[in-house]
């Protein structure tokens, strides 16, 4: 499956469009991790516990992304975008959507 | 006298988090600095354009993307809420967000190291803790993500 964040895919035609595809997770930390991120905010610097939850959190909204484009036998997504929000403390929402497209290699 | 106790552990709290709070952030400032010296060069990024002249012969392309959650120290967040009452520049959480920002693009461009470019990169930023009111410190979380292109 590739991925781009533009139209298009550079070196390749779009052969069909299957529609808009997206995948959404919600995920939070633990109660002694949330602690501990609490504590660095009063002293500052940058709280890995929650660097590493938005990364889980993206990785796994992309990958049900990509199974929902698999679904629809599309071999790529173009434009990609990612979305968050904050809904309570602590827990992160990641939001990831684009457009499954079916593309073939321009022979050259 | 309680009054008077309750003013210095203020005080002191105040000046522990400057204290460590300005030392933590010219450390990243300088760690910040030389990431992104070393990455200056390569890969190629470009923020809006969505068409690059691509000349040559393409090997992969891929989705690339760097995050990171930067937290301010309570006297960061003391002096802004003081200024809040005037109004004018937040300073303090200006530098917050700068570093997030930047760590998160420096994140981005060294999972794409070996890429020739990264095209259309957007930054994308939520507050992970603004809806508890009781403790509504913005700890600002950063996403940057765009389009890598290696060449053969």
């Amino acid at each position: 499956m590739i991925l781009t964040t533009i139209e298009s895919i550079p070196g390749m035609r779009v052969k069909a469009h299957r529609g808009l595809v997206s995948g959404s997770t919600v995920r939070a930390k633990n109660v002694v991790l949330d602690f501990g991120a609490s504590m660095k905010n009063f002293i500052g610097g940058e709280l890995g516990s929650y660097t590493n939850l938005l990364a889980e959190a993206r990785e796994e909204a992309i990958m049900r992304m990509i199974s929902q484009a698999n679904k629809l036998k599309a071999n790529a997504i173009v434009n990609v975008r990612l979305a968050t929000s904050s809904i309570t403390a602590g827990a992160a929402e990641v939001y990831a959507y684009g457009t499954a497209v079916e593309v073939e290699a321009i022979e050259r | 006298m309680d009054l008077l106790i309750s003013i210095i552990i203020t005080l002191f709290f105040l000046l522990l988090a400057f204290t460590t709070g300005t030392l933590i952030e010219k450390a990243h400032f300088n760690k910040l600095k030389k990431m992104e010296i070393a990455l200056i060069k390569k890969p190629v990024v470009t923020y809006g354009t969505k068409h690059y002249p691509i000349t040559r012969k393409i090997k992969k392309i891929e989705l690339v993307h760097g995050e990171s959650v930067i937290a301010g120290d309570y006297f960061k967040y003391y002096v802004a809420s003081l200024k809040n009452i005037f109004g004018g520049r937040l300073t303090t959480l200006e530098s917050i967000m700068d570093r997030a920002r930047r760590q998160a693009i420096v994140r981005m461009k060294e999972q794409a190291k070996d890429a020739n470019l990264i095209v259309n990169v957007r930054i994308e930023s939520a507050m992970l803790n603004h809806v508890d009111m009781k403790n509504s410190i913005p700890k600002c979380a950063v996403f940057a993500y765009g389009t890598a292109i290696t060449y053969e």
